[in-house]
């Protein structure tokens, strides 16, 4: 029989028809007031008792609660979400809530997705939106990998020299010229012994024996596998140091999103964060401390002029305010050989000093720092100690010719000298920072761990709450006159079968948005206008058959004839048309970054979708209407 | 609604004039594409752009003064969209970290006027910048090039060529159209320019997949005749799709708010010339390359039995 679909077909449509809208469904319930609990402070549990605690008080005040959930996170702590009726609600409970937990809990405010539980137990979720529709932050970070090398240069360098030291082989030099490791011999036979000896030892480093304005030299570079090791190796080490900075600087309440993009890029995408000025202070940042013995040998002045000893170097003092007056910066000779570093805090929070005002940090080492400071102090009582502050920032220069390039640019002051009153190993205090702010962000590094290699910001965007709503007002706006302007228009000229397509087109909206959620897809702004083209070019497929089907009704063929080769016909022809759509959107989705992605991702989604509505889902409300009966007129 | 059926328009007979306005629009459009440029938003440039609102409307000049004071002379203040909202943008800066400016900046306008409220901040490194412009222009190649081996395995190759000169075509005046009035074109601009690729793709191959139907089918008429009643007959449809096309763009173009105006223009005016394109230019282009029916009738393989796909020969 013509136009008739067998059961199987009109089965998968229905079937299709029940998954697309469970899937949509959950992006009409909206979201509901909530509150956010949190904590990054070690020793500090969130639990049913602290609930319970909360969900007392609240009670007292006559607040309701809507629904309060206990997330167990994995990597972080536990989190509270607690949902409520109205706004007004929200807010007074904020305040109830911080009053009675007190500032080592963080209350945010919060909107959650008010998808009825039976939804969420088959998997539906609302679409997720990207951040221009949202709120909050995106950075592109550049790691600096040629950082990263120089360090393990260094690192090789020092090594080699102990290297012969140690086995007694003279040399005359060794530095470090690029990437290359030269080492300057007087003999071949001292050079052909330090090559024996650093092949065994450090397998790493290429060799190549070289004479250069003829000088006898050893050249030393790293393989390239272990080069790539050392990139791998600062990216990862940087993205586990930014998500742990993240989730100390806005206490586990944002769920950051740290991609890698390429050999030396980093992804940061914080969703509803404003405070973009306190993100990038602690993103880039890369301060930290040393500890270092203060040279009692010598004197400052012959320093000054000159005379710096072997294993010494002039360091300064911060300029700092007391009492009103400034003191001025002044130089302080300091041993090379740092007694411990930023890198073996284990722990650091800051404080005031309840004696001086001032801000200090206290500081818990690990195993190792301990060992070497209590070494340090037991034999070195009422001499000086110095707190090295460090920082490397970034700054683009700008050359005659306009040509822009970067320099890093180190910061070491000397933030403290004090006198070693006793021994002490793993847990001290430090002092001499300028504000609570600066303590506070430091405790921070130090507790997040240093960065592998400098990292900079090269892109930022952000975009505020009320834009992100804006934007998502407009974007529906605009669906949704496009969609009925399209659904005024087909039914004008194609009559019944122009209703039957748009049909067809509102099961291709309600598909394309089950699949974004399905998906978890982000959508965009661009995304929205991908939907919005979507339907403008979906009704596309219909119009190729209904015009077809109107031609072989000129040609005098029978109504269901006409239906039958119409949609045979127009089938190559929308495939062909809409592979060609594809490759432009594929190549796109390839090229095209962040909110160009969500443009790609929709436009490609609606084209399949629109695809299935048009042809066959609209064939089957046809052949439901028209098939197997006599027709003598289509309303076409 | 019938009223575009059963057309009898003789399309060919005026291809000399349509390549001469055709020719004569290119030419203008590359003219100012090399002598006037494009005018490159901040994703390819560089630099930064902070979008804030006030709760008032806003007079610009004490904005300008105060930035000019906070040392931020470059600065181009403008309004975005209504009175209430206010555009910054800063060219890249000299010897000051990039991602620190619009922090600075925004700390200078909260002095001036507590009420305003972060909407946007965009900054785009010097380097990202120039990625994009590279990557940019790759894409667009790399689409045209996919497309045309597509429709060279699909069709022939010189209906290959056609629908890729048609895309040039597009392209070129969509670029000629922004570069004429000093649209900023961004990335999402850029987006809507592949779009345009493909639908006036879209477009061209349902013309040729009716040209090549016909060229099978008819027996009498020359070529010209043949590709003149495919265009005849494709005709309804193609100002069908178009139009509903048109519909939703105007509706984003409308409604869609600032961020979307540059891509909504891009498409509007792309579609309207896709449509042009595909009657004139890739047809007109298959006539040039001498088509005739003999390329598109099968050939003939001793001892391969012919597939009965031509029922209608």
């Amino acid at each position: 029989m013509l136009n008739h679909y067998p059961l199987w077909k009109n089965l998968v449509i229905l079937l299709t028809i029940i998954i697309a809208s469970i899937f949509a469904l959950p992006n009409i319930f909206g979201e509901d007031p909530a509150l956010q609990i949190a904590t990054s402070k070690r020793g500090i549990e969130i639990d049913v008792n602290t609930l319970a605690r909360i969900e007392k008080s609240l009670a007292k005040e006559n607040i309701k609660i809507n629904k309060s959930t206990l997330r167990q996170n994995t990597g972080k702590s536990n989190d509270l979400l607690i949902r409520f009726n109205n706004e007004s609600d929200q807010l007074r409970a904020k305040t109830i809530i911080q009053k009675q937990l007190g500032d080592k809990y963080a209350v945010a405010i919060n909107l959650a997705p008010a998808t009825p539980e039976w939804l969420l137990s088959l998997g539906a979720k609302p679409m997720y939106l990207g951040l221009d529709l949202r709120g909050g932050v995106y950075f592109l970070m550049q790691v600096d990998m040629e950082s990263a090398l120089s360090k393990t240069l260094k690192a090789y360098l020092s090594d080699s020299r102990q290297l012969m030291r140690k086995a007694k082989i003279r040399y005359t030099g060794a530095k470090l010229v690029d990437e290359e490791i030269l080492l300057r011999f007087k003999n071949d036979e001292d050079r052909e012994n330090a090559a024996t000896r650093i092949k065994r030892d450090l397998k790493d480093l290429l060799l190549i024996e070289k004479n250069i304005d003829n000088q006898i030299v050893l050249s030393a570079t790293i393989n390239p596998q272990k080069l790539k090791e050392i990139q791998t190796f600062a990216l990862k080490q940087n993205i586990t140091t930014l998500r742990k900075r993240i989730d100390e600087k806005f206490n586990g309440l944002v769920e950051p999103i740290i991609q890698q993009q390429g050999t030396d890029r980093i992804i940061i995408q914080l969703p509803g964060i404003q405070d973009t000025a306190g993100a990038k202070d602690i993103l880039g940042a890369t301060a930290t401390l040393e500890y270092r013995a203060v040279d009692e040998e010598h004197d400052v002045d012959a320093a000054l002029n000159g005379k710096i000893p072997v294993g010494s170097k002039i360091y300064y003092t911060r300029e700092e305010k007391l009492n009103g007056r400034l003191i001025p910066s002044r130089p302080v000779l300091l041993k090379k050989r740092m007694i411990v570093s930023g890198e073996h805090v284990t722990n650091a929070n800051a404080s005031i000093d309840p004696e001086t005002n001032g801000a200090l940090v206290s500081v818990t080492l690990d195993s190792y720092g301990g060992k070497k400071m209590d070494d340090f102090t037991k034999s070195n009582v009422g001499k000086g100690m110095a707190v090295v502050y460090l920082e490397t920032k970034r700054i683009t220069q700008t050359d005659k010719d306009g040509k822009k390039s970067f320099i890093t640019k180190t910061t070491e002051e000397v933030i403290s000298v004090a006198t070693i009153r006793g021994r002490f190993s793993t847990r001290f205090q430090t002092t001499g920072l300028d504000s609570v702010q600066e303590a506070n962000n430091l405790a921070l590094l130090l507790r997040s761990g240093a960065l592998a290699a400098p990292v900079y910001i090269i892109e930022e965007r952000t975009i505020g709450p009320s834009l992100g709503q804006d934007n998502i007002d407009k974007g529906f706006l605009s669906v949704i006159i496009g969609f009925v302007a399209v659904l005024v228009f087909m039914l004008m000229w194609y009559l019944k079968m122009g209703a039957m397509a748009n049909i067809a087109l509102a099961l291709n909206l309600v598909i394309i948005v089950a699949v974004l959620s399905m998906l978890q897809a982000t959508l965009t702004l661009p995304g929205i206008a991908g939907i919005v083209l979507t339907i403008g070019m979906a009704v596309d497929a219909n119009v190729l058959i209904f015009e077809r089907i109107r031609e072989e009704l000129r040609n005098g063929n029978t109504p269901q004839n006409s239906i039958h080769s119409g949609f045979e016909k127009a089938f190559m022809t929308i495939a062909d048309a809409n592979i060609t759509t594809l490759i432009a959107a594929f190549v796109l989705f390839v090229v095209g970054t962040g909110a160009i992605k969500g443009f790609a991702i929709t436009l490609s989604i609606g084209i399949m979708t629109s695809m299935f509505t048009a042809i066959f889902v609209c064939r089957g409300i046809v052949n439901f209407i028209y098939g197997g009966k006599k027709v003598d007129s289509l309303s076409i | 609604m019938q009223i575009l059926t059963d057309t009898h328009i003789q399309f060919m007979q005026r291809r000399k004039l349509a390549m001469v306005i055709s020719m004569v629009l290119i030419i203008i459009s590359l003219a100012s594409l090399i002598f006037k440029g494009v005018n490159f938003g901040l994703d390819f440039t560089g630099g930064t752009v902070l979008e804030v609102g006030y709760p008032n409307s806003v007079e610009l000049e004490p904005i300008r003064k105060i930035l000019t004071k906070g040392s931020f002379e470059k600065a181009v203040v403008q309004h975005f969209g209504s009175a209430n909202e206010v555009l910054i943008r800063i060219p890249p800066k000299k010897n000051m970290s990039n991602a620190q400016i619009s922090t600075q900046l925004f700390e200078i306008l909260k002095k001036h006027d507590a009420a305003v409220e972060m909407r946007r901040v965009e900054f785009v490194g010097p380097q990202v910048g120039e990625e994009l412009t590279e990557s940019g222009g790759l894409a667009m190649l790399a689409a045209l090039g996919c497309i045309l081996i597509y429709v060279a395995l699909r069709f022939e190759y010189r209906f290959a060529l056609g629908s890729v000169a048609a895309l040039a075509h597009d392209v070129i005046m969509v670029l000629g159209l922004f570069s004429i009035f000093g649209l900023e074109f961004d990335l999402t601009v850029l987006a809507a320019v592949l779009a345009v690729i493909g639908y006036s793709l879209n477009d061209t191959i349902v013309v040729f997949d009716r040209i090549r139907e016909n060229f099978r089918k008819m027996r009498k008429g020359s070529a010209l005749e043949i590709i003149d009643s495919s265009l005849n007959q494709t005709l309804a449809r193609t100002i069908v799709t178009s139009f509903t096309t048109i519909i939703v763009l105007l509706a984003l173009f409308i409604f869609g708010g600032e961020l979307i105006h540059g891509f909504a223009t891009a498409l509007l005016f792309g579609v309207f010339i896709g449509t042009y394109s595909s009657i004139y230019v890739a047809s007109s282009v298959l006539v040039m390359m001498g088509i005739s029916k003999e390329d598109l009738t099968p050939v003939k393989k001793e001892g391969v039995e012919q597939e009965e796909v031509y029922e209608e020969v």
